[in-house]
Parts: C-alpha cells; structure tokens; sequence
C-alpha cells in the first residue's frame, strides 16, 4: 500500500530485543491457585465489588461494577470462589495496596453463559455500554476506558480510526504474535471502531520490523474484504505513541490539549480491538491478555494470561535465570520495576521482564546538565527537556507549564541519550504532580475561604438579631420582630441558624488545608532514585511541598486541580502506557496515603455553579484543559463515593435549630459543599471545551 | 532493590565521552600547530591542564564533590586546551596557567561548576589575561625557532627577545594600515608573515579547527547553526567592507583563517553551556559573536576579538534563547505567547 507517510521530529532507536519472544506461537498461562483480581484497571472510577466474600462466581462474570462513564467493569477470570475482597498489593511503583477480589479457581474454567450481542440491531450507545460492561479498556498499556472514545467530536467529521500495531517498546511482542495469529478477529474489532465513530478510513500502522504481523494483517484484510490500509511505518521509538502514530499516518498532530476527535481522528491498540471484538461476537469480557514475557529468561514467549495471575507465577513459566532480581512491567523505555512479584496481572501489563544487572546495568551516577541539547533532538513533541528540567528543579512550576510540561508524554528518549544520565522522566513526573498537588491545596484552601466567610456572615447576622432583640425589649414594643438579616446567597447555602456555635468551632480550625499529599509523593519519589547524586536529589525530591500554599503560585499555574491524567484520551501504545499506567494510578494511591482520600469525590462534582475566576488565565484553555480531559473519578481504592450522602443530607431546614451533633455536621457538611460546588464550578468552567466523553 | 526510574537502557553517552571527542577534533589544528608553528604549542597544553585540573581539583575539594567523578568528565581539559591553543605559543608557562586557574576557578566554579557558567571559561581567561598582560598576549613568534629555543622561553629559562616575537598577522595588518602608505594587497605580500590566505602556517592550524569542527558536526556532538552563523557573517560583513574599499579591508578568507576565528567558530561559540540551546537562538548568537568579532578585531583596540565577542554574546544568550522558543508538538502557533 503506497502511502504518504509524516515524520515526527525526534525519536531513538534502541535495540529491540523482539526477536527472542516471537520464536513460540502464544501459549495459554495455566491458572496459578489465586488469582488477585485488582478492582481498579483503568483510568477512571474504581468499579464497585458486586461479589462477597464466599460467592461462587464463573469465568466472565461481573465482579466489580463500572464506576461512573470513565470507568469499566471487571470480571472474575475464571471459576472458582471469592475467598477475599482485600487491598493487595499492586504493580505500581508506589508499591501500595489496593482493593482486590481474589478467587480462588475451581479448576473448572467454566464460563458464564455467553451470548454473542447484536451490535448492529441497537443504537452506538447501547454498544459503547455493552463494551464499558464488557470491561473493554486500551491495552496498550493507557487502560483508558475504550467505550469513552468512541464518540466522534460533535462538530468535526471522523476522517481515519488509527489502528496502533507499532508496537515500538523493545521487548514487547504481545501486539506483534497477536497480529500473526488472531488478525482477523483485531480487523473485525476495528471495523466496529469505524462504525461506531463513522470514521471514512481505518489506517493499521505497524512498524516496518515486524514484516510477519504486517502480512498477516494484509492477508487478512484481504479476506475480509475491507478496505483497511495496512501500513508499515519506519521503526522509531516512541511511534507507539498514539500521537506519534497519528501523526506519522495521518500528518496531524494532537495537542495535549485537544482530544484526537477534535481533529478528526481516533486511535487504538490492535488488542482493544481484538477484545472489543470478543466481547461482541462471543460475549466474552475481557479476562486475560497477552502477555510478553522475556528480558533474563530461558524462554521468552507471550502468555494469554487470566487477569490477577501473580507476576512471579507467569515469570516462571519463562525460566527466570538465577541473577534475575526484580521484574519490570511494560518496556525497558516507560515501564518500572514492580515492588512485589507477587503482584497481579492486570489489563495494562503488556509485558514483563525479568530484570538482571546483566540486561539493565545499573546506571553512572548523574552529572550535572551541560545543556548539550542532545534531549531536545530527540523529544517526540519537540520540548526543551533541559530547561524543564531546570525549572523542575527550581521549583518553578509555572516556568514549566510555559515550557509545555504536560505535552510531555513520558517517553524517555531524552533520559534514554542524556550524557548526564538525569533522569529527566522523572522530574517531569515530580513536576506534574507537584503542580496537581498544589492545585488540590488551592481547591482546598478556596473551600476554606467560603467557610470562613460563610461563617462571618452568620455571625454578623447573629450579631444583628441579638441587637434587635435587645432594642425590641428596650423598647417593649408590640411590632413584629425584626427579620433577620438574610444570608449572603451561597450555592446551597442551608446553614441552618441555631447551629452556629457548633460550626463555628469547626469552622475556627478549618481553614488550613488538608495535608499536603505532594509529601506523600516526595516520599515516594525518594527512594526510586537511589543513584541521583545526593545534591541532585534534595531539593526536588526531598523537599516537602509548603504546607500553605502561596497564592502567587496557585494563581500562576494554570493547571486544573484535577488527580492525574493519564497519557491523554488517546493513549494506545507504549507512549502513553508508563504515563498513564504508572503515573496516574501513583499519584492517586500517593495522595490517598496522604490523606487526601476523602476529597477524592470532591473532584467528581459536577459543575452546579459557573463561576468564573479571574486567576485563571487563558493559559488552561490552552494546556491546563488538557488535565481535563480525564475525568476526575477519585483513583482512590478503599474511597466511597461521599458526596451524594452528604448531598442527602443537605437539606437542613434554615432556622430551626438542630440539637443534634449530626444536624450540626449535616449543616456544616452543606456549607463545604457550596464551597466545593464553587470550586468545581471553576474548574468546570476550564474543562467546558473537551467534552468529548460523557461526564459522569 | 534497584528502583532506579526507567528508561532502563541508557545510551552509551556521558559527559566524559562528549568532552574526548572534542578534544579529539582539536587534533587535526594541535597537529598542524605542532608542524608548522612549533611543539612549543605541546608543552602549553600540558601546562594547561595540569593547573586546570589542579584547580579543578582543589576547588572540587572545596565544594564537596566527588572528585574521581568530575574530573573525569573531562570539562576541565577541553578547557584548558581551549586556553591554550588560543594563548600566543609562546607565552610564558605562568601565564598560561593563571589563565587555566581564573578560568576553571573564577568562571567555573564559582559558578557552580559544572554546566553553571554563563561565561565560556576560557574566553574569560583569554579576556582577563589580555587586559591584566597585555603586552605578553600581544607577542607571537616569529616562525623558524628551534624547538628547544620555544621551550626556554616558555619556562622562562632564555630571555623574552623582542626579536625573537612580534605581532599576530592580523596586529600586524592592523598596524600596518595604520601607520598608512601600503594597503592591504602590499601588506598581505610580505611572505614572512603571510601564506596563501591568512597568516602563514595559521592558515593551516584554522583548516585542521575547521577539519575538526565538521567532523564534530558530523558526530552531532555539536549543531550546525552558530558556526555556520558564525563563519557566514563574519565572513559577509568582510566582504561587504572589502569590495567596498579593498585597499584598507582584507577580503573575507583572510578573516576567516586568521586569528582564532575557526576556533572559535567550531569550540567556542558551540559551547552548550554558556551558549544558546535553541535552534534559532544558535543562528543569532552564531551571527552576533562574528559581527561583533570582526568590528573588535578590525576597528577595535586588541588584536582579536573573538573572546569578547563571545562573552558579550554569553551575555545575551539567555534572553535570546527566552525569545527563541522552538513550537512545541501540536501547537505550532503558540510562539507569539512569549514562552
């Protein structure tokens, strides 16, 4: 297929390392004795257990059910019996725990009764529904829920649905031996993709180093009959990247700001759409993946694994040689070194890798930048990592946004060839979550605000009632009693009137705060980099963040106070996978150790109140939005959602005065919601433009 | 464990590696000065990095680095060799090395070391050593002096013979048009001081600097655009003098062999850290520095001006680089934000 292909500036070319794994067809992994199923594997809301512990459940059946839009349900992998519902420990580099259903296979492997779903006899939407419910999510590695993007832009034509094949991580070879041996059921898949986004064409890149999976494509496309282009594409790191690939296929670029859709373009990885497809036809929910396994291994293969086998069940398969000390989940270039091997398969590990000093040494201590702009050359989106890099390390925030911060994607190619050996990733992810930190801390210190003038105005009213009375007693009139003054209109505002001695005492410690969860994050940070030069290290990483936050620096950057993004709406492929697989989720788990748990749904409001905010500068429509685009379902694992019952409560009758403590709180609780709803207002406000998915 | 952040591979690159190959490229010009001007040029080298790396070494001490590691990044020879390849050869040995310790301790470390100095080091030793000594940075060597003769005067073991020294090529046209009567065409004749091109043997000290720089180039350990800027303006403004008024300004070539032009063409104005990093940044600091070269060196009191040159471009590479901001991935138009 002759076509026009694009460049994007940038890119490495490190050793592939492909060819170990490809030599054996996909082998089925065999049920290890427990499966650790996580509940949350997406980006998005943490799905809800439907299971209990002691239930029988069969393989395929719903077991934890979809949080929100941007969320996706999750199924038991076999089966057998739930014997716990429990935090576990994850493949995250936070090492946390989050909820989990472990089951306990019966060996029996008995699927739940499938039924094939007639995707052309209903609307798209009951078809993007099907698909949340069928636990479909971007395999890539971005676990982004796939039914969130395949709505087409309201006012833009869907012209190509790019189908991501390139697969240009080394190591990783799950996608390649799924194009070789399923091609036919990813082709059907992507035909689903194109009608439901009325796309007019659907362009398959892979790269041109995997010549096998690109004839199977080709000869199945063939026997199909589509009019699919099969098209391989030069091999380069990250062209994985799902903008990279768009832009290599279609010329355009997405911005950190823009949806894909918004230019008229969607992408996916080749195994979302083989599961999509499964799902469909054979009513089969997404229970296992392909999974890579290679790097110090006797025999790397890619396994067709139940989601929640332990990683070290599913290393052993390969021969782990004796040197072997630790497993790396994704590629060499984004993925990280999983805490406990006892760790879970999930929908985002493509691929593991035993890690040996042998196959990774360890890495020359780092040196200072010489600002030699060998990273520059090679950044995918063309930023100046260098001087992100230093204002990272100033702390100056604001600086980085200039410098476009978050059109970073995480790729590594400027730590892959900086001669310093700075870990320039991971100052970008401190960057970024530092500025999330700060904009939750502003959020906070705003509702904070409202509070306490919330309860100025009461006592100020009080104060004027208490006047009145005394003069209606001085003056021993029989005219009716002065009406009390009312209160200053809040959204919601139904603090009652009796209780303001309670509130007030709330209200007199209230306004500092929560804790900072950017500590929480330093903490974590510290010890993923053991080899940073000490002066290096400390101030970045050690530094607490201020615990008051200076509103200079809040109204500077113009991030949204949203928890992390993941890589982007359409984050396929290995680009996006570290970005949104590891930052994300540690973000959320960092900030749920801090304590900020609680306020995760306080980022779910939907926007009750416009109420635009003059610090916020042009700037978030621009770059900020960007961190809209995921929409904020609180990552938190052992987090209920607390706003609807706090909004239950909400309707406390003003003026009677309630005697109770909970009357007190309800009331009290209410104020905090108008505050918050003004907060989230703000941030609606800057999050208007993307609506690509549904809010939930 | 080992929880080192990915990438988990790392191409085989370090600083160290980035500072031998530019000393590599200086090769081919310590080559061709060892040839044609004298191996005096071998023993100031030497000179230069030992006090360079003393003082690297002493204030590396001071500032509680490790040692082994910071000098073997090789930073500190790259500039000593800088410093000396740009000193006259003959220069006495302590002068060399005052040069080499201002430069590593006063506009290195002080600095911050490292990747810190917003003034290129060796520019800043040329400048102080050539204001403080003026008249030992002016005397340049006759050719033809026996090699042991050039080491006495270097270590000062034979007297300092103003017959033995006299101006560079480009003093010595400078004050031969000054003092009027043969222009330039006459003065260039003069076959002891001048070769085919610029000065004799000089001329073929910049080819090697210039051999050397595109072989940088070519490892991409340095950007085309400032030398390229660098070398074209330097060059059209020579040669918009010189067809103006051929008889008091030398054509272009000559400028451009002459002096430490290719020098600092390829190793000094290509310095990442006190230089610019952007793409368009290189362009304008590239065509700066040759403009204000050639006005310094032309209508201005030293004999060459590449080092102030650079250091008053140091001064503005920051804001240059500021306003010269590449577009980012996806947001062409975003420029004109000032970012």
């Amino acid at each position: 297929m002759l076509m026009n292909l694009f460049k994007f500036k940038g890119g490495v070319k490190p050793p592939t390392h492909k060819a170990e794994s490809v030599a054996l067809p996909i082998a089925a992994a065999p049920l290890s004795p427990r499966l650790i199923v996580p509940l949350h594997q997406s980006i998005g809301g943490t799905p809800r257990p439907v299971v209990a512990v002691g239930d029988n459940v069969l393989k395929g059946q719903l077991i934890g059910e979809a949080d929100g839009w941007i969320s996706a349900a999750i199924h038991a992998p076999t089966s057998g019996a739930v014997v716990a519902i429990a935090p576990y420990v994850q493949p995250h580099p936070s090492g946390l725990d989050a909820l989990c259903v472990v089951i306990e296979p019966d060996g029996e492997d008995r699927w739940i009764e499938r039924r094939p779903f007639d995707h052309a006899a209903v609307s798209p939407d009951e078809v993007r529904r099907y698909l949340q419910q069928s636990g479909v999510v971007g395999l890539g590695g971005a676990v982004f829920p796939t039914h969130g993007k395949l709505t087409p832009a309201r006012h833009v034509a869907m012209d190509e649905v790019v189908i991501n094949g390139a697969e240009c991580e080394p190591f990783i070879t799950c996608d390649d031996v799924l194009m070789r041996e399923r091609a036919a059921d990813i082709l059907r898949g992507c035909a689903l993709f194109r009608d439901l986004l009325q796309a007019k064409k659907v362009l398959i890149g892979i790269e041109d180093n995997k010549p096998e999976a690109a004839a199977a494509m080709r000869a199945a496309v063939a026997a199909l009959g589509e009019d699919f282009a099969v098209v391989e594409v030069p091999t380069l790191y990250p062209t994985g990247g799902a903008k990279q690939l768009i832009r290599v296929l279609t010329g355009k670029e997405v911005p950190a700001s823009k949806r894909s859709t918004e230019l008229g373009v969607q992408c996916f990885n080749v195994a979302t759409a083989y599961t999509a497809w499964r799902a469909v036809a054979h009513g089969e929910p997404v229970v296992s993946r392909l999974v890579t396994v290679a790097g110090n291994v006797e025999t790397p293969r890619n396994y067709d694994t139940p989601i929640g086998t332990p990683m070290a069940d599913l290393l052993a398969l390969a021969g782990p040689l004796p040197d072997t000390d630790g497993i790396v989940m994704g590629g060499p270039m984004m993925g990280f070194l999983v805490p406990d091997a006892k760790a879970p398969v999930v929908k985002a590990s493509n691929c593991l890798i035993a890690h040996s000093p042998r196959l990774f040494p360890p890495k020359a201590p780092e040196m200072p930048c010489i600002r030699c702009t060998a990273c520059a050359q090679v950044c995918p989106h063309e930023l100046q990592p260098f001087e992100l890099y230093w204002f990272a390390r100033a702390h100056n925030f604001g600086k980085t946004q200039e410098y476009a911060l978050f059109d970073c994607i995480e790729c590594g190619c400027c730590a892959y060839v900086c001669p310093s050996r700075i870990p320039l990733v991971h100052y970008f992810r401190f960057a970024k979550s530092e500025i999330w930190a700060r904009e939750r801390e502003k959020t906070a210190a705003d509702a904070a605000r409202a509070r306490y003038e919330f309860k100025q105005a009461r006592e100020e009213r009080d104060k004027a009632e208490k006047a009145g009375r005394l003069a209606r007693a001085a003056v021993q009139s029989a005219t009716p009693a002065a009406p009390s003054t009312p209160l200053p209109p809040r959204g919601g505002g139904a603090g009652g009137e009796g209780e303001v001695d309670r509130s007030q005492a709330h209200s007199s410690t209230s306004p500092s705060p929560r804790p900072s969860p950017a500590r929480g994050e330093g903490e974590h940070e510290q010890p993923a980099s053991p080899q940073i030069s000490a002066e290096a290290a400390s101030p970045p990483l050690l530094t607490p963040a201020p615990s008051s936050p200076d509103p200079r620096d809040c109204r500077k950057s113009p991030a949204t106070p949203l928890p992390p993004r993941g890589g982007g709406a359409g984050g396929e492929g290995a680009a996006a996978s570290e970005t949104a697989a590891g930052s994300s989720i540690a973000l959320a788990t960092a900030a749920s150790r801090a304590g900020v748990m609680g306020n995760a749904p306080f980022f779910d409001e939907p926007p009750p109140l416009p109420n635009p905010s003059p610090a916020r500068g042009e700037g978030l429509q621009e770059r900020g939005s960007s961190l809209l685009r995921q929409p904020p379902r609180g990552e938190g694992v052992h987090e209920q959602p607390a706003s609807p019952q706090i909004s239950a409560e909400t309707p406390v009758q003003a003026g009677i005065a309630p005697t109770s403590d909970e009357a007190a709180q309800a009331a009290k609780m209410s104020t905090i919601q108008a505050a918050m709803a003004r907060a989230a207002a703000r941030r609606a406000e800057a999050a208007a433009p993307p609506t690509d998915e549904k809010p939930t | 464990m080992n929880l080192a952040p990915a990438p988990f591979f790392l191409q085989d690159a370090s600083v160290g590696k980035v500072m031998r190959q530019v000393c590599l490229a200086l090769l081919p010009g310590i080559a061709a000065y060892v040839w044609l001007i004298g191996p005096a040029i071998l023993l100031q080298l030497l000179i230069a990095s030992l006090a360079a790396l003393l003082a690297e070494a002493v204030m590396l001490r001071a500032r509680g680095k490790p040692l082994g590691l910071f000098l073997a990044d090789g930073s500190a020879i790259v500039t000593a060799w800088l410093i000396a390849l740009s000193f006259p050869p003959l220069a006495p040995w302590w002068l060399v090395a005052t040069g080499a310790v201002f430069a590593i301790v006063i506009a290195k470390h002080l600095y911050g070391g490292l990747g810190q100095n917003p003034f290129n080091p060796a520019m800043v030793a040329f400048a102080a050593c050539i204001v403080a000594f003026p008249a030992l940075m002016s005397q340049w060597p006759h050719l033809g002096l026996a090699p042991g003769e050039q080491f006495a005067i270097i270590l000062g073991l034979a007297p300092r013979l103003d017959a033995l020294t006299g101006a560079t090529p480009l003093d010595a046209l400078k004050t031969g048009l000054t003092l009027g009567g043969d222009g330039v065409d006459q003065l260039l004749a003069k076959r002891e001081i001048y070769g085919q091109i610029a000065g004799r043997g000089w001329e073929w000290v910049a080819a090697g600097y210039l051999l050397g720089g595109l072989w940088l180039w070519r490892r991409r350990i340095i950007a085309w655009q400032a030398p390229l800027a660098f070398i074209g303006t330097l060059a059209a403004i020579a040669g918009i003098l010189w067809l103006h008024d051929p008889v008091h300004f030398a054509n272009p070539l000559f400028h451009l062999f002459s002096g430490s032009a290719m020098l600092g063409a390829f190793f000094i104005v290509t310095d990442p850290v006190s230089g610019c990093a952007t793409p368009r940044g290189r362009l304008i600091f590239g065509a700066g520095a040759g403009l204000l070269a050639y006005i310094i060196r032309v209508f201005g009191g030293y004999p060459d001006g590449i080092a102030f040159a650079v250091l008053l471009m140091n001064l503005c590479a920051p804001l240059i680089d500021r306003l010269c901001q590449p577009s980012v991935f996806g947001l062409r138009d975003r420029k004109k934000d000032g970012a």
